[in-house]
């Protein structure tokens, strides 16, 4: 039984910056809980010899030529963007 | 005029029984009329949609028509468009107007296609019953109590009420097929990379494909026409030729080779949709067809596999969603994690909520190995399983779902329960194959749909199968009473 | 207690696409704030990435010139974190599979042996965009120009056991990556970046301290400080009986200190996984030898040609092959003047002594190999002395033309009539009797006086040998 607790759900919430109501924590740790119950079906499953599959089709990556193909669009990306001066995206200030 | 096809409307523009423009103000009178119980739609674009069927009457007076030229049609909200909010169902992205088209949306404005607005949809693709979109349920139109199905419900349920003749969708774990089994139109997931994803806002990435929901097997070959082929803006865009896909619909059934999977019809299956399957396997055998039944060993992996895959997937790509460049951003926030953590919390609902975390959860450090790996192997499993039933037999099928449409709220505080009744779709996204739900019939006046599930790239099969059994029943043209 | 340092390097090399690693945008350097930002770049929902083959390309070329393993498949993967300039919130880099793996080079050290260091393997990634402090209202500004600049990074095993073996290997990858023109490795526009590893340990001891991570030096000479400070720091802690914190720092350059680094650290868990939007990367033996037959002679080929056919010294040899262009412009002049070791004496006399003070690239040096060529020429046939070339070359640093013109314009050309040396000479006897008298009566060492003189009366431009010769003759006649 992978059971997490309220600790555990803060802790990966805060991984996702994901802001959750307090109230809220209890009911997503038992769905969280339930989930893994359900995901540790997998467990009964011997996989030493099954490459993992990332994609359906066994294909290869294509290869792009180097050329510029895009142009200045800055206006257009940027004329919903919540919060803008100079050109620039702002946000909080980065301490660092 | 909104009984027809897409197919008989095209006939009607060519022999001038009525223009885009009277074709178009048609469908948005009936979606400003009706829509009101059904809340399929999330934007409607009147002048937009007025001026491109004026566009498509001019093009086909110059003698330019192009294949889907004047018809109307309704899209996911899912697919960026250009100067028009693409919500994706969450207040998240209420904010964002696009500033750019999906490669799909192009793909139908260059073939003088017209726009009626944009569908209703779970938020972020993440449901089974439309209940998740921050802009509420939509309604199932053979039941207003039940719902359409999801994620693409909006979709399902505009075509099914006749507001529109087709629309887009897009599946991940069974978003097109299971909302046209419990709406009771034709819903076609194509082979992973036969459409293209570019600007269709991701929630799986390995997954995800969109494709066509119509009321007949005829009408998504045309849209499929015009949604397939290699983009070079996907990487996982297949380059691999696209044929007429109504070239071959007439194709006779004699001899075709059907899987009945042991697995579909086991415990989990409603006793009445059993028996409506069953009804439709049997109307193949009448044309020719041979029956056999076969194993898919690994289904039951599907859901636990799919459940770690999906989150793991959309907890990486709905990170962009972070408030500093576009879509929803808090109140004044106090500091940068302030500005995430707030933008995130108010912009995403519970159920993209609980999949965020589960993702996140299992990318974790010291858990990669144990889910994600894992997941990546159980899904090569269940990938082999179909690569061994094709050998042979020439379609699977089975069920769409294991029930007709479910009440409004009857989920609502069990999402497991919800992701189970996933069982018989999401096996297909794992594996990249193609899979078709057409109408095969109805319990207590709800619709059941037949899933078909072919090989990769057999979609110009799937279709002929799919129009040879809509030759010979009528399921297809049902209509709900109240949207006759 | 006696320590032993242990560094490793993680140098980040921006590759020299014209297109951005996973987009069309232009990857030029300068532009105004996201101005070459796509919705690829921008991070907006829907968009993916494609790659581009460029970036594969070069970083096979270094590879290869580090004698690394290539891998024949390698594989892209997200690695997770919030930050204002990822717009992603996932840099997309590799982990698992990465396209380079083990190689080495050879430094020199202080003592003229040679030390070799493992490359435990490169990848390809994408850059981060920048972050603007200046004052807006309190708030950062997001630049997303550089987002998607194609880099590669170069890890080192933990082999280098002081700053300055740290300084010798960043400064070898830097002469590699310009060699294989892969990147410019331009350090002010941030082209090459360096992040350190420190850690200590009792000297003997097998296992490693615990390390710190200093991020992002950008100068060999703030490599070598933050690695010296950090290491006093560590020993005075280590030596007070303290431990070590695993941590990130920054080295600040004005206080001359490093201190660790508050943002990016609470949140250390990246969640790579491979990215689902791009497929397996996979070159084959045929096209990774296809790219082996473009690589250039190295710096290290190089200088052992120039010790063995050239006959210079190895000291001269290794300096003249640090730069490639350096090289390049040595082997030109070289060529020309068929003198190896008077083309080297230039290069590392005058021209390196003007370069170094100008704090200037040797291609854009004022003095081209060709106008250089020219007054060696002049030289070597005699027209003007190596004490007017001189004077020839800073005029032609001023840009006052090539050495002919000067010569002609300043009258440099040598005397070397004996007739005009002779008519100087006897104005000089005639000039200082007095000199003359003590010279005949024994004081030979005088003679250097009255060469003196009549090179001064020449103005420099009498042929010094020819003017001993003369003056020899008539004193003592």
């Amino acid at each position: 039984m992978s059971k997490l607790d309220k600790s555990d759900v803060e802790k990966i919430a805060f991984l996702a910056r994901l802001g959750i109501n307090d109230q809220d924590i209890p009911e997503y740790a038992t769905n969280l809980s339930n989930i893994l119950d359900l995901v540790e079906q997998l467990d009964s499953i011997n996989t030493d010899e099954v490459k993992p599959m990332s994609h359906p089709l066994d294909s290869v990556q294509r290869l792009r030529l180097d050329e510029v193909t895009e142009v200045n669009d800055r206006d257009n990306l940027m004329a919903h963007s919540p919060e803008v001066e100079a050109g620039l995206f702002l946000v909080p200030r980065v301490v660092e | 005029m909104h009984n027809k096809t897409i197919a008989e409307l095209t006939a009607g523009l060519k022999a001038g029984d009525f223009s885009s423009v009277e074709l178009t103000r048609h469908y948005l009178n009936r979606i400003n009329s009706l829509d009101e119980q059904l809340n399929s739609f999330i934007t409607i674009v009147p002048d937009l949609a007025l001026q491109q069927a004026k566009q498509a009457d001019e093009q086909r007076a110059a003698g330019q028509a192009t294949i889907i030229n004047g018809i109307p049609l309704a899209q996911k909200d899912i697919f960026c468009t250009k100067d028009i909010k693409t919500s994706c169902g969450s207040k998240m992205l209420d904010p964002f107007i696009s500033p750019y088209n999906a490669t799909t949306i192009e793909k139908f404005n260059h073939s003088g296609a017209v726009m009626l607005g944009k569908t209703n949809m779970d938020e972020f693709a993440m449901g089974s019953s439309n209940e998740t979109s921050w802009y509420g349920p939509v309604k199932n139109p053979w039941s207003l109590d039940t719902v359409p199905g999801g994620s693409s419900g909006g979709s399902a349920a505009s075509v099914a009420a006749r507001l529109t003749p087709a629309a887009t969708g897009t599946d991940t774990g069974g978003s097109i097929r299971q909302p046209a089994s419990f709406c009771g139109i034709t819903g076609l997931k194509p082979t992973y990379g036969r459409v293209s994803r570019y600007g269709m806002i991701a929630f799986a990435s390995s997954l995800d494909q969109a494709g066509p929901m119509t009321r007949t097997a005829e009408d998504a070959a045309i849209m499929l026409n015009v949604m397939a082929g290699f983009d070079s803006r996907d990487s996982t865009s297949v380059d691999e030729a696209v044929p007429d896909y109504t070239a071959d619909l007439n194709a006779a059934m004699e001899g075709l080779k059907i899987g009945l999977p042991k697995e579909y019809f086991a415990e989990g299956l409603d006793d009445s949709v059993a028996k409506v399957i069953e009804a439709a396997v049997k109307e193949y055998e009448k044309m020719g067809a041979v029956v056999s039944e076969i194993s898919l060993p690994n289904s039951h992996l599907s859901v636990p596999t799919y459940y770690i895959i999906a989150p793991s997937e959309c907890s990486s790509n709905l990170s962009r969603m972070d408030g500093v460049r576009f879509g929803h951003r808090c109140e004044e926030p106090k500091n940068l994690n302030d500005l995430y953590i707030r933008s995130r919390g108010e912009g995403f609902g519970a159920e993209v909520k609980r999949r965020i975390l589960i993702g996140t959860y299992a990318l974790s450090e010291g858990f990669y190995d144990a889910y994600y790996v894992k997941a990546q192997k159980t899904r090569r499993l269940i990938s082999d399983d179909f690569n061994q039933a094709f050998k042979e037999v020439d379609v699977i099928m089975g069920p769409a779902a294991p029930s007709t449409a479910f009440n409004l709220g009857e989920f609502s505080d069990d999402p497991i329960t919800m992701y189970l009744s996933d069982i018989y779709t999401i096996a297909v996204n794992l594996a990249g194959l193609p899979g078709m739900s057409i109408p095969a019939g109805f319990v207590n006046n709800m619709p059941v749909g037949l899933q078909l599930i072919g090989k990769h790239f057999s979609e110009a099969k799937l279709l002929n199968i799919a129009h040879q059994f809509q030759q010979q029943t009528d399921w297809h043209k049902k209509v709900p009473a109240l949207f006759v | 207690m006696q320590w032993e340092v242990v560094i490793g390097l993680e140098i980040h090399v921006q590759l020299s696409t014209r297109s951005k690693i996973f987009s069309g945008s232009s990857t030029a350097y300068g532009a105004e704030p996201n101005t070459q930002m796509s919705t690829v770049d921008m991070g907006l929902p829907g968009v993916l990435p494609v790659f581009n083959g460029e970036a594969l390309k070069k970083s096979v070329m270094f590879g290869l010139a580090v004698g690394a393993k290539i891998n024949n498949r390698s594989v892209f993967d997200r690695k997770n974190y919030f930050y204002p300039d990822s717009p992603k919130a996932y840099q997309i880099s590799q982990l698992y599979y990465p396209v380079v793996g083990e190689g080495h080079i050879d430094i020199e050290l202080d003592n003229g042996e040679t030390k070799r260091i493992g490359v435990t393997r490169a990848h390809m990634e994408e850059d981060a965009g920048k972050s603007l402090h200046e004052n807006f209202h309190g708030q950062t500004g997001i630049d997303l120009n550089r987002a998607g600049t194609p880099l590669l990074e170069i890890v080192s095993e933990p082999d280098l056991r002081s700053a300055v073996e740290a300084v010798a290997y960043m400064k070898k990858i830097h002469s590699i990556v310009r060699y294989l023109g892969i990147s410019d490795g331009n350090m002010q526009e941030g082209s090459f970046r360096c992040d350190a590893n420190v850690s200590l340990r009792p000297k003997g001891q097998e296992e490693f301290g615990t390390r710190a991570e200093l991020k992002n030096i950008n100068s060999f000479r703030f490599v070598e400080k933050a690695i010296n400070v950090e290491i006093e720091r560590q020993m005075d802690i280590l030596e007070e009986g303290g431990r070590i914190v695993q941590e990130t720092r920054l080295y600040d350059a004005d206080k001359n200190e490093t201190r660790p680094m508050r943002s990016k650290e609470e949140a250390n868990d990246y969640r790579y996984f491979p990215d689902p939007d791009l497929l397996p990367i996979v070159i084959s033996d045929e096209e990774i030898e296809a790219i082996r037959a473009t690589l250039p002679e190295l710096p290290d080929e190089k200088c052992t040609r120039y010790v063995s056919e050239l006959g210079l010294a190895e000291k001269d040899a290794r300096a003249l092959t640090v730069d490639r262009n350096m090289a390049d412009y040595f082997e030109q002049v070289q060529q020309a003047v068929d003198d190896s070791k008077m083309a080297a004496n230039w290069l590392l006399g005058e021209v390196s002594a003007l370069i170094n003070k100008n704090d200037m690239d040797i291609k854009d040096c004022p003095v081209t190999a060709e106008l250089l060529i020219g007054l060696l020429k002049r030289i070597k046939d005699n027209t003007i002395s190596g004490k007017i070339a001189k004077e020839i070359f800073q005029a032609m640093w001023t840009g006052e033309g090539d050495a002919d013109a000067i010569i002609d314009k300043k009258g440099l050309k040598q005397i070397t009539d004996n007739g005009a040396i002779e008519a100087i000479i006897d104005e000089v006897i005639s000039n200082n009797p007095g000199q003359v008298a003590e010279f005949k009566n024994g004081k030979e060492q005088l003679i250097g006086f009255f060469v003196g003189q009549v090179m001064k009366a020449s103005k420099g431009k009498a042929n010094p040998g020819q003017v001993n010769q003369l003056l020899q003759q008539k004193l003592k006649s």
